[in-house]
């Protein structure tokens, strides 16, 4: 039956290729949503992938991981110096990255933290930063902006910029006494690193040499030359990123962490936690389905009305059919192969399409939205959405074919002519 | 009582549509012998296609029994009427008898696609169904340049109906039906149409029926008769006319 059905098809290869359009856009559609719905999930979870633990004050764990990583809201309260030094000197401990902040550069955070920084911090699958101009900080008052600073704010190499104490746009005090140089300027990422301005942690102390409990210190305020010169180590930071040696034991050093007895503090895994905040945007989440689910419905509602279309014509082709001995069942089954012939095809194109998309765009979404589109093989989910479709296209394809089928015996032998 | 010599045989057939009240069928006896080529005339209306549905098992008497080619069709279930139909009997209509999207050979061949007994028969006497297909076109005097061809709309009605004949006789079915297939040809045609049918239906030894509101054509045939003589459903209604 089926090549019966392939000619049938080919002579009515205009409004064919209509179904076959409809379900391929709707394939393509359904494919492409659902793979940015879990690369934004995998791209979100994996803002910071290259850290073990972040330790902070003893809070929420959702609470840390908002202001560590994603610079929203702040801290209540820091850690001192002295823990930072005594979690780094633990034996499992392979690195750790202070974090320090609580100032920002007209509406961006800054960030105060040590070079190794640059080295550890890792997103996606463990992808690291890149300086795209200039270099990373070396002097106190050096900064390396992230490139949506740079990029709103018009900002070039070696441009100064005054850092504010506090963390919002207007009405805060500058720190204008010490403005700082653009270093470097980071490649998009796609993370809130875009978002941020990175300076020395001695760069932040040396922000608040003339401040006392967040008031300025009355005078000409200190020269820079002075306070490189001074001794510039930080008392306290907001939160750090630790690397271990082996992943194994990271619940023993996070526990030990927890109950540290000199501070109370606070040591997340950021796996779990970003788990626990994108359970707050599911909804979103949700909502991607359910439009994919619509487009895939119009899809199959098209193909349905095109057969539908075809039927009254054909039906001298079926009574053609009949008279040369096909039975009712042949019908019904040539009606099907041909929805399952549409589908099909429809369903290849549509995965072609799929593909072409996700290349075009996954270059501009990384560096846009930080969305890690990958091209690969479609999954074990892929194929069920594919073979869901096709049963779905044959499915609605029986409707046509049941018409066809009564049609077929109420006219018989007789052509309607 | 199977009569060996008939390939038909209708008695006391009644049949009426749901929607009307009179019968449109009422036969008391009918036969049709093997090998025979019968003239079924009368005016449109006069239930001609009703009876050739009943002979090709698409419609089922009321009463009475017809018996084709040894197999009582009254008794049969859908499944086994559709069987029957394909396996015995070839039809050839009064135009539009081509499936457009095929090759004239695919739709000579097409009811072997739907009968294992057609598929046998032409297998036993053929090297293939192609080369079947082909003998009967030639046969049917149609030029071989047209064998390959799609365009099956393009070719002139004449040469569409020789076409259907062939398919109508791929397996040599017992029993042939024509229901009207000369109607839209121009005297001339019709005739060497005739001679065509009548040299290759000797050939196959399949019986023909055929039926026609045009009666020049009747001395052609080995018997010629008019519905209206049998059916007396039909006489009825046309005097009520």
């Amino acid at each position: 039956m089926l090549d019966i059905a392939i000619q049938s098809v080919r002579n009515r290869a205009l409004t064919a290729s209509l179904a076959v359009i409809a379900i391929a856009m709707s394939v393509a559609l359904i494919l492409s949503v659902d793979k940015i719905r879990r690369d934004a999930r995998s791209s979100f979870l994996q803002t910071v992938s290259g850290a073990d633990l972040i330790v902070g004050a003893r809070s929420g764990s959702v609470q840390l991981l908002l202001y560590s990583v994603f610079r929203m809201g702040s801290a209540t309260n820091n850690v001192s110096w002295e823990s930072i030094e005594d979690i780094k000197s633990r034996k499992a401990i392979d690195w750790l990255v202070p974090l320090s902040l609580g100032d920002s550069h007209r509406g961006f955070r800054v960030l105060g933290t040590s070079k190794e920084y640059f080295e550890y911090y890792k997103y996606g699958n463990q992808r690291s930063l890149v300086i795209d101009q200039g270099e990373m900080f070396d002097d106190v008052f050096d900064a390396v902006l992230g490139s949506e600073v740079a990029k709103q704010l018009q900002y070039s190499l070696d441009q100064s910029i005054v850092v504010a104490h506090g963390t919002g746009n207007v009405g805060l005090v500058a720190h204008e006494n010490q403005p700082f140089r653009v270093s470097g300027i980071l490649a998009p990422t796609g993370t809130p690193v875009d978002n941020t301005v990175h300076v020395s942690l001695a760069g932040i102390e040396a922000m608040h040499v003339d401040w006392q409990s967040g008031m300025q210190v009355p005078g000409e305020g200190t020269s820079p030359d002075t306070i490189r010169n001074m001794d510039l180590s930080p008392r306290a930071v907001t939160a750090a990123l630790v690397g271990l040696k082996s992943r194994g034991t990271v619940f023993r050093e996070q526990r030990a962490i927890n109950t540290y007895r000199e501070e109370p503090l606070l040591a997340i895994l950021p796996g779990v936690a970003m788990q626990e905040l994108w359970s707050l945007v599911r909804v979103f989440e949700n909502a991607l389905l359910v439009v994919s689910s619509f487009v895939l419905l119009a899809g199959l509602v098209n193909l349905v009305s095109v057969l539908f279309a075809g039927l009254n014509e054909r039906r001298r082709e079926m009574a053609i059919l009949r008279a040369s001995g096909a039975r009712p069942g042949h019908i019904f089954r040539l009606l099907c192969a041909e929805s399952a012939l549409l589908s099909a095809v429809g369903i290849i194109f549509g995965v072609l399409a799929h593909y072409l998309v996700v290349g075009l765009v996954s270059v501009w979404a990384q560096a846009r939205f930080g969305i890690d589109l990958s091209l690969s093989l479609p999954g074990w989910r892929d194929l069920l959405i594919l073979l869901l479709v096709f049963v779905a296209g044959v499915a609605v394809g029986c409707l046509p074919a049941w018409r066809a089928y009564r049609q077929s015996v109420a006219d018989g032998m007789a052509q309607r002519l | 009582m199977v009569d060996a010599e008939s390939i038909v045989t209708l008695d006391d057939i009644r049949f009426s549509y749901p929607s009307q009240q009179q019968n449109t069928l009422d036969i008391k006896h009918f036969s049709l012998q093997r090998g025979e080529k019968l003239f079924l005339y009368g005016p449109s209306g006069s239930g001609k296609s009703t009876l050739l549905s009943i002979i090709s098992a698409i419609l089922k008497p009321e009463s009475g029994i017809v018996r084709v080619n040894g197999a009582e069709l009254q008794s049969l279930s859908g499944a086994e009427s559709d069987q029957f139909r394909a396996d015995n009997i070839g039809l050839v209509f009064q135009q539009f008898n081509l499936l457009p999207f095929m090759s004239v050979v695919d739709n000579v061949t097409l009811p072997c696609r739907f009968s294992a007994v057609k598929r046998d028969a032409v297998l036993a006497s053929a090297s293939s169904l192609q080369a079947e297909a082909k003998r009967l076109l030639s046969a049917m005097q149609l030029p071989e340049t047209l064998f390959k061809s799609r365009k099956t709309m393009q070719l002139s009605v004449g040469q569409q109906q020789r076409v259907a004949v062939a398919r109508a006789l791929m397996g040599r079915p017992s029993l042939l039906i024509a229901d009207e297939p000369t109607s839209s040809l121009d005297t001339q045609t019709r005739v060497a149409f005739l001679d065509l049918l009548f040299a290759e239906l000797d050939r196959s030894e399949s019986s023909l029926l055929f039926v026609s509101h045009d009666e020049s054509l009747k001395q052609l045939f080995d018997r010629s008769m008019s519905l209206a003589e049998i059916n007396k459903a039909a006489v009825t209604s046309e005097s009520l006319d």
